[in-house]
């Protein structure tokens, strides 16, 4: 057992942990930290991704207690829990979850979920490098997430949505929505 | 006997208000911020952590089993083996072959043995370390075709005196006579290969058993109701004194679709320790428990006249199950049976055996017992095409059934909007300008599809409804809806939903969902042959409108109008004729609750007597069918033998689109999952019965960066039973995609390609065979093999 004393999320946390527990099992079982998930625990799937001092990191593979001196944020802190979206269903964020997480919900990147908060955190970490990165640059971004549900299209069209709003670009419109735009317009 | 087919397609208010745009899903916000919580999120207070022994032998007698050394380790609560659970279960009652740990043998690497309830993981696993058992090797089958012939050992010894799990013999029309009389008949062998679902959420179980002596079970599952049966069955406890919940679930597949070793092991395990019991798989263990695609030979041969009118249809296919029944039964039929349309075939005859292996059980993965004889006649079908000289789309279009018909089988079809997605792809695909003219090592191909949405087979026979929905609302103005149905990620409680609110005429937030808890929620079978939306959403509108009525002749009592004047939209009551009149949704519940008490209603689902006339005629027989087609566009490098897929067209007609985002979402994950399995990933076991690479990284699962550009078409043919028309999204849209990719992989480089997966070894091999073929021919007289126009 070993005394952690780590910031996560903007708290300084204290816990005892296994000496070998990594910082996936110290988030999720000691501090109660649940929304960084465990797909493969072997660092394949990314689900675990968590940001240390701004950087997407694998928990899964590092030792709770190297996470020690370094700002870690999770999903959770992604978005202050007191801080709540609009209620109107095509409203856009209105302060307090981040604009990554409501483009997620809006452009259905989340049918299970479960690798999400890893991606998301992967995002925000690309944002965050770079207000408007390519197409390319997203997919590499994400790469290291594997998501099994989307085949990765609504998840890049998030992303690419976010990146609109915050630079006043024009949000991506996939083919389904042109294709029954024009339906619509041929049946008037 | 429950409801059906008569709600109509139609808006209950003229337009749809909330049905057909993309709203939010109803837990989209929950899994956004993290919040929302899965089976290993669940933390009960002095809960104990649980693991499995394992088989290390793919074929075994168990001589001895002794634990009396793990038991003894520190921080040990108590060990199970066989004995303790010892009653056979079987997703379809017919073949209960499993046991939860293993009794008398051990069938593949990986067969649960034992399990372990300790303080911690570490304690569990170090317990398994102590657990000495003595097994008497076997032969073990890890070829199909061995099992086919040779009768001993068996792998089940209370099965017929053979290997086979499962045979399917079935004639429709006379196929030897068309052959006869065809002007081209086309022969073929083709091999699927093995795949897995690999849902991100590895399985997870939490069970307690409170001091009342009831046993509840959180469980990953996509099957709630079978997983309840099968505790009952197996612990031999009385149903209702068992809860089982499904928490949030993190991806299925059809991998989550089976009662599962895990479940029967922590409630076992729970109470006997008076804790609550955790177990929870590493992926490796998933990787195991498979229920995956079955691996398929298929021999097909189709003959057809020389405009291209398919004449007939033969298959005979050998199927590998791996080492259990599972959904086999089902599986066996389905190969056979949903190869029926979108065409129309006078004549049709298959073969189908599943056998007995000693690899772990092959299941339900999504496009159950279907994908693999789609990618064989589709790949034929192209063949067709191209000997005749006719184009590809040209010669589905001429032989499409049509809508409001019949298949060969028996099977009903009513919507269709096949036609429509063969468009849809032509158009987007730029078809007719870009086929045959891109530069070389570059093609386009094609193939269509059709799939269920459900079944009428309810896996145990019962008169009992198929889907049910319980509603509940009160003055608060908050209508909650209990609903047995399990959300797997698909969006099933948000259609849910959607459909209360247009029924009701509310905001769809002031309506709440709760799933898959059979403690509060009326029977649902579960998430498994796109089953849910339509027959969900037809229990859901069924109690929708029993309970509108109740407000509709509340209000208009008050109002002293007609019933026909009272309109419930946009979160309020309206009189039509007087714009005075209005009250909220929350007022109208109010009159409601005071003229008819406590507000309730309940609605169901069953399906109308489907299918052919004859054993296993109503095995995929569906209520309605989707259909889809897809244009792959593939680049093959002659040099490597890489195979690379810039972009796919896939057209899915779904009935009413009843969001069309998550429509999107269901079509572009099942296109990415397609082209995965024919190109990356391999569900592989070594001579020895070891999986060749039980990670997701040696399995290949790909990134972001792996999978093509996929371009969505929505086809909305409204299908006159479904939930305003709705039909399935979730599963159809991945069958096409593995032939279109053989069929374009021919446009590009002239190889047909008919053994999965898609290597670059493979295409290699294929390319040479070809120089030699063309070299070869140069010399002799051209000599065809395999039929010809005649």
């Amino acid at each position: 057992m070993r005394v952690l004393t780590l910031d996560v999320n903007g708290d300084r946390q204290e816990t005892a942990a296994p000496d070998h527990w990594t910082l996936l099992e110290v988030l999720r079982y000691k501090l109660g930290l649940t929304g960084s998930k465990q797909g493969c625990d072997k660092g394949d799937c990314g689900a675990c991704t968590v940001l240390v001092d701004g950087k997407p990191v694998l928990s899964c593979l590092t030792l709770g207690a190297e996470a020690q001196g370094c700002a870690v944020q999770t999903i959770e802190g992604l978005r202050p829990a007191h801080l709540k979206r609009s209620a109107t269903p095509e409203g856009t964020a209105t302060g307090g979850i981040d604009p990554v997480q409501d483009a997620f919900d809006r452009c259905g990147a989340l049918q299970c979920g479960f690798c999400q908060p890893g991606m998301m955190l992967s995002a925000r970490a690309l944002l965050d490098r770079s207000a408007t990165p390519t197409r390319e640059e997203i997919q590499k971004a994400l790469s290291g997430n594997l998501c099994r549900c989307t085949g990765y299209t609504q998840i890049i069209e998030a992303v690419e949505t976010a990146i609109a709003e915050s630079t006043g670009g024009s949000s991506p419109r996939p083919s389904w929505v042109e294709d029954r735009k024009h339906l619509r317009e041929e049946a008037l | 006997m429950a409801a059906r087919d008569i709600h109509g397609v139609e808006a209950p208010w003229e337009d749809f208000r909330v049905v057909g745009k993309s709203h939010r899903k109803i837990d989209g916000v929950s899994k956004a911020t993290g919040e929302a919580v899965y089976a290993d999120d669940i933390q009960l207070q002095g809960m104990l952590h649980a693991k499995t022994l394992r088989s290390p032998h793919a074929h075994a007698r168990i001589v001895s089993i002794d634990s009396s050394r793990a038991l003894a380790l520190p921080g040990v609560h108590a060990v199970i083996t066989g004995a303790d659970l010892s009653v056979q279960y079987g997703v379809i009652p017919w073949t209960p072959d499993e046991t939860a740990l293993a009794t008398e043998k051990v069938r593949f690497i990986g067969d649960e043995v034992a399990a372990v309830a300790a303080v911690d993981e570490d304690t569990a696993n170090a317990a398994l370390e102590l657990i000495e058992v003595e097994y008497e090797e076997l032969h073990a089958f890890l070829d199909p075709r061995e099992s086919l012939e040779r009768d001993a050992p068996q792998i089940h010894t209370n099965r017929k005196e053979n290997n086979v799990s499962k045979h399917v013999q079935l004639d429709f029309g006379d196929v030897d006579g068309a052959q006869e009389s065809a002007d081209l008949v086309v022969k073929g062998s083709y091999r699927f290969h093995g795949s897995t679902h690999a849902a991100i959420e590895p399985h997870c179980a939490v069970a307690r058993v409170a001091p009342d002596g009831v046993l509840t079970l959180w469980s990953s599952t996509q099957i709630s109701h079978y997983v309840h049966r099968a505790l009952a069955r197996v612990l031999e406890w009385e149903p209702q004194r068992i809860r089982v919940i499904q928490p949030c679930l993190g991806g299925a597949f059809g991998g989550k679709s089976d009662p599962f070793s895990l479940e029967f092991c922590v409630a076992k395990l729970a109470q006997i320790t008076g804790r609550p019991v955790k177990m929870l798989w590493t992926r490796e263990e998933v990787f195991y428990a498979h229920r995956g695609r079955h691996p398929m030979e298929l021999d097909y041969t189709t003959s057809a006249t020389e405009d291209g009118k398919i004449t007939s249809v033969d298959a005979k296919i050998l199927i590998d199950g791996g080492s259990y029944s599972s959904f086999g039964l089902v599986t066996t039929y389905y190969s056979g049976q949903l190869l029926s349309g979108p065409y129309d075939f006078p004549a049709y005859r298959f073969d189908s055996t599943r056998v007995f292996t000693n690899k772990p059980p092959c299941g339900p993965k999504r496009g159950h017992g279907s994908v693999q004889p789609r990618f064989a006649f589709e790949c034929q079908l192209d063949e067709v095409a191209e000997r005749l000289g006719i184009d590809p789309i040209e010669i589905r279009r001429k032989n499409f059934h049509g809508e409001h018909t019949k298949t060969v089988n028996g099977q009903r079809i009513t919507s269709s909007g096949f036609m429509e997605c063969l468009d849809k792809v032509e158009r987007g695909s730029d078809w007719t300008e870009r086929r045959g003219k891109l530069p070389r090592g570059r093609g386009l191909g094609v193939a269509g599809s059709m799939y269920i949405s459900g079944t009428n087979y309810p896996i145990y026979p019962n008169e009992m409804p198929q889907a049910g929905i319980q509603l509940k609302a009160d003055r608060s103005g908050l209508v909650t809806v209990f609903s047995g149905a399990n959300d797997i990620g698909q969006g099933s409680s948000s259609v849910v939903r959607y459909l209360v609110a247009e029924e009701l005429g509310m905001d769809h937030e002031d309506v709440r969902v709760i799933a898959a808890d059979s403690d509060l929620c009326p029977v649902d079978l579960g998430a498994y042959s796109s089953r849910v939306t339509f027959m969900v959403g037809n229990a859901t509108i069924d109690a929708a409108r029993k309970l509108r009525a109740k407000i509709v002749t509340a209000v208009a009592e008050k109002w002293e109008v007609e019933e026909a004047r009272v309109r419930l939209m946009e979160g309020r009551a309206i009189d039509l004729e007087d714009p005075e009149q209005v009250l909220s949704t929350r007022e109208a519940i109010e009159l409601a609750e005071a003229r008819f008490d406590t507000l309730g209603a309940t609605g169901s689902y069953n399906t109308p007597t489907l299918g052919g006339d004859y054993r296993g005629g109503s095995i995929g027989a569906s209520p309605a069918y989707s259909f889809t087609a897809h244009v792959v566009e593939v680049d093959v490098d002659e040099e490597t033998g890489r195979i690379t897929v810039p972009k796919v067209w896939c057209a899915h007609d779904c009935g009413r689109a009843l969001n069309p985002r998550l429509v999107a979402g269901q079509i572009e994950g099942s296109v990415y999952m397609g082209i995965a399995e024919a190109l990356l990933e391999e569900h592989k076991v070594n001579r020895f019965g070891l999986h060749s690479g039980p990670s997701l990284l040696d399995y290949r699962l790909p990134t972001a960066i792996d999978t093509p550009d996929i371009e969505t078409f929505i086809v909305e043919s409204i299908d006159p039973e479904g939930p305003y028309g709705a039909k399935e999204a979730g599963e159809g849209p991945l069958h096409s995609a593995i032939p279109a990719l053989a069929n374009a992989i021919h446009d590009a480089v002239g190889i047909r390609l008919k053994e999965l997966p898609f290597t670059p070894a493979k295409v290699l091999a294929a390319l040479r065979e070809k120089r030699e073929r063309e070299a070869g021919s140069g010399a002799a007289t051209a000599m065809d093999s395999q039929g010809g126009l005649g």
